[in-house]
């Protein structure tokens, strides 16, 4: 019993760390109807941008915080204004091959700045572990919990009650329907890859302290952030969240209980079988037919 | 002038430089070309990092005292990135385009097995850093290793626990082939050292949360858990057996024989115990060691050169260097006098041990070529019982 537990409990560890990942991916799809395989990366240059700051320049974690973030948010709009806008035919599929680019740029550069070896950092709080009925959890793994959870209400509220967030919500519908309004697109388009930006370099910082940091850290986050966002369906901020949760348990109760060879495998055949039941994800938006 | 005239001057031209250029390359024979495939970046680039800085050093090292029998060395270093494929690519353009005497190298094991092949049918010595068994045994030909074999590793890590009393472990390995050839030598071992192998897990290279793996292990409840695998997982399994606190003693492969490793488990690494290579603990070896001299004046060497801490891999690197260099002796730059001469070498002190091929054995090496550490406040402690 305390076995299973402490594999839900390790599960929630690893699946909290893809849903807040996975949070970013899915809102940069919503307002935009992008795909960003380099989410990930923006989440490495959070967790790097950290490592300096805070683990080796020693700033308050408060200050460190702040400026990654702000250090992410000026990549992200660079990224947009140079990668993304100047495209003639923004059509998905190209928008998604410059993603994919940038991002093998940005783990290049990384490489460059941070070397190739991996660094540890201590949690935020020097807290024990938590012991529950003989399974153990990590604060920091609560800390990971409460931001995505904190990231994901946030953006849900933007969009549900600001006139941006329904702007941009507008500009993913439909963006000519959208500039006779008098919405200005691309304004809404930087907006958008800067909040996705802001919201990897989140990630980044608050996983830090539970994995290895390297330059090439972003591959993996992003593709098990966009499982996750697949799972809860793509543009679905709580989906993304539940999402995350339900990899990272189907993870580690795989390895606990059946093998831990196979422990990516059962992830993926089950990822499988839910899309093959619901194609949209569990948490599918209604209006997905919105053309 | 036609365009068609034109086109075949181009043509000709074209004709003429491919058929001279091998010849311009003549003067160059009386150099001694070495290959050398390193993971230099990627993330084996803690092996193959200071092997390349090794082997460079190597070479200049015997340029300036005057080259072997006259003849200037040269080395040809590609980067394999720890990838297969990749390591594939780079000895067929050692072995096409560069035309080596010899290659030092791959790295890591899954790249040495992926050349093996390729260097037995174009007839060149390869001494490999690897440590996997599976590279020298069976014996091929023109294949030579230099890092400790697993098999070493297991004696000396076996052996140490008998004598604190310990008779099952459960057994954590990465995923990849470093860890299978591990796995393989713990279990075929185990029967002659009295011990039962109660649980055997694995996890992933990139695996970033070892608790469910711990967990199982937990309640199988061994005298002590052995971990075999490289840099980062290891470090991982450390901080989560003291986040679940589990109170079972660790130990770990000479994988991890790095002061990375101890930078990344940080207070989780205490009391771990590991076989390495006496590079780690030079200071602390008995001064009638044969290997102390070698490897005091490698360490001078190195961080001179490179500053920084000096890990044991690079040691792989000088080894494969020192031993080709005495191969090449009047070889004449033959490549089968070169293996020959290989095979025949006996008591080379190097810095991974003594090194005594014949042709059944290629790697050379005895069980004294590892030595028991325990981590105390961060650092390596020679055991000596």
């Amino acid at each position: 019993m305390a076995d299973l537990l402490q594999y839900f409990f390790s599960g929630i560890t690893q699946g909290s760390i893809y849903a807040v990942v996975a949070i970013g991916l899915s809102m940069l799809y919503r307002s935009t109807e992008l795909i960003n395989f380099a989410h990930g990366e923006f989440a490495m240059f959070g967790a790097l941008g950290l490592v300096t700051l805070w683990g080796h320049l020693h700033l308050p974690l408060p200050l460190a915080f702040v400026l990654t973030v702000a250090g992410v948010a000026c990549v992200g709009m660079v990224f947009e204004r140079f990668a993304l806008r100047p495209v003639k035919d923004p059509n998905p599929i190209t928008l998604v091959i410059i993603t994919v680019g940038a991002s093998i740029v940005f783990r290049g550069v990384a490489m460059k700045v941070w070397g190739k070896d991996p660094v540890a950092l201590p949690p935020f709080s020097n807290l024990e572990s938590i012991e529950i009925a003989g399974a153990v959890i990590v604060p920091q793994s609560l800390y990971i919990v409460g931001a995505a959870l904190v990231l994901a209400g946030t953006l849900h509220l933007f969009f549900r009650y600001t006139i941006q967030g329904k702007a941009m919500t507008a500009c993913a519908v439909n963006k000519k329907a959208a500039w006779l309004t008098g919405i200005p697109y691309e304004r809404m388009g930087l907006f958008a890859v800067l909040i996705s930006a802001v919201s990897g370099a989140v990630a980044g910082i608050f996983i830090a302290p539970v994995t290895m940091n390297t330059y090439d850290m972003g591959t993996m986050l992003g593709l098990k952030g966009f499982c996750a966002a697949m799972i809860g369906g793509l543009g679905s901020l709580w989906g993304a969240f539940a999402g995350g949760i339900l990899l990272g348990v189907l993870e580690s109760l795989g390895a606990g209980l059946i093998s831990s060879g196979a422990k990516d495998a059962i992830a993926f055949v089950l990822l499988l079988l839910i899309l093959y039941l619901c194609p949209g994800g569990l948490f599918a938006q209604k209006s997905a037919e919105r053309f | 002038m036609s365009i068609n005239c034109i086109k075949q001057i181009i043509q000709l031209l074209i004709v003429l430089t491919l058929v001279v250029s091998p010849f311009s390359t003549v003067d160059a024979a009386s150099v001694y070309k070495i290959g050398g495939i390193f993971s230099s970046t990627g993330s084996s680039s803690f092996l193959g990092d200071p092997e390349k800085k090794t082997m460079e050093m190597m070479v200049d090292r015997i340029n300036a005292a005057g080259g072997i029998d006259g003849h200037m060395v040269e080395a040809v270093i590609y980067d394999s990135e720890g990838d297969p494929a990749k390591a594939v690519s780079a000895v067929n353009k050692l072995i096409h385009k560069d035309k080596v005497i010899a290659i030092v190298g791959p790295s890591t094991t899954p790249t040495t097995l992926a050349v093996v092949n390729f260097v037995e049918r174009a007839r060149i010595p390869l001494i490999s850093c690897a440590a996997g068994i599976k590279i020298t045994s069976p014996v091929k030909p023109w294949v030579f290793k230099t890092a400790q074999s697993d098999r070493l590793a297991v004696a000396a890590l076996y052996g140490h626990m008998g004598k604190r009393g310990v008779k099952t472990v459960g057994i954590i390995t990465v995923s990849n082939s470093f860890g299978e050839s591990g796995l393989e030598q713990l279990v075929s071992l185990a029967g002659d050292y009295g011990i039962t192998i109660a649980a055997k897990e694995s996890f992933g290279a990139n695996d970033t949360d070892m608790t469910p793996q711990l967990t199982k292990l937990k309640g199988i409840s061994p005298d002590a858990i052995i971990c075999w695998g490289t840099n980062p997982g290891p470090a991982v399994v450390a901080k989560n057996l003291k986040q679940l606190k589990i109170d079972i003693p660790l130990y770990q492969s000479h994988g991890v024989a790095s002061a990375k490793f101890i930078d990344l488990a940080g207070d989780a690494a205490e009391n771990i115990v590991l076989p390495t290579g006496k590079i780690l603990v030079i200071d602390q070896l008995s001064a009638d060691d044969p290997q102390r001299s070698v490897l005091e004046e490698y360490e001078t060497m190195y961080v001179s050169r490179y500053g920084g801490a000096m890990s044991g891999f690079g040691g792989y690197a000088h080894d494969a260097m020192t031993l080709i260099a005495e191969a090449l002796k009047g070889s004449g730059g033959d490549r089968k006098k070169v293996r020959d001469a290989l095979e025949n070498i006996k008591d080379h002190v190097g810095v991974t041990g003594r090194f005594s091929f014949t042709p059944e054995d290629h790697n050379g090496l005895t069980p004294g070529a590892f030595v028991m550490v325990e981590i105390k406040n961060q650092t390596w402690n020679l055991l000596t019982d």
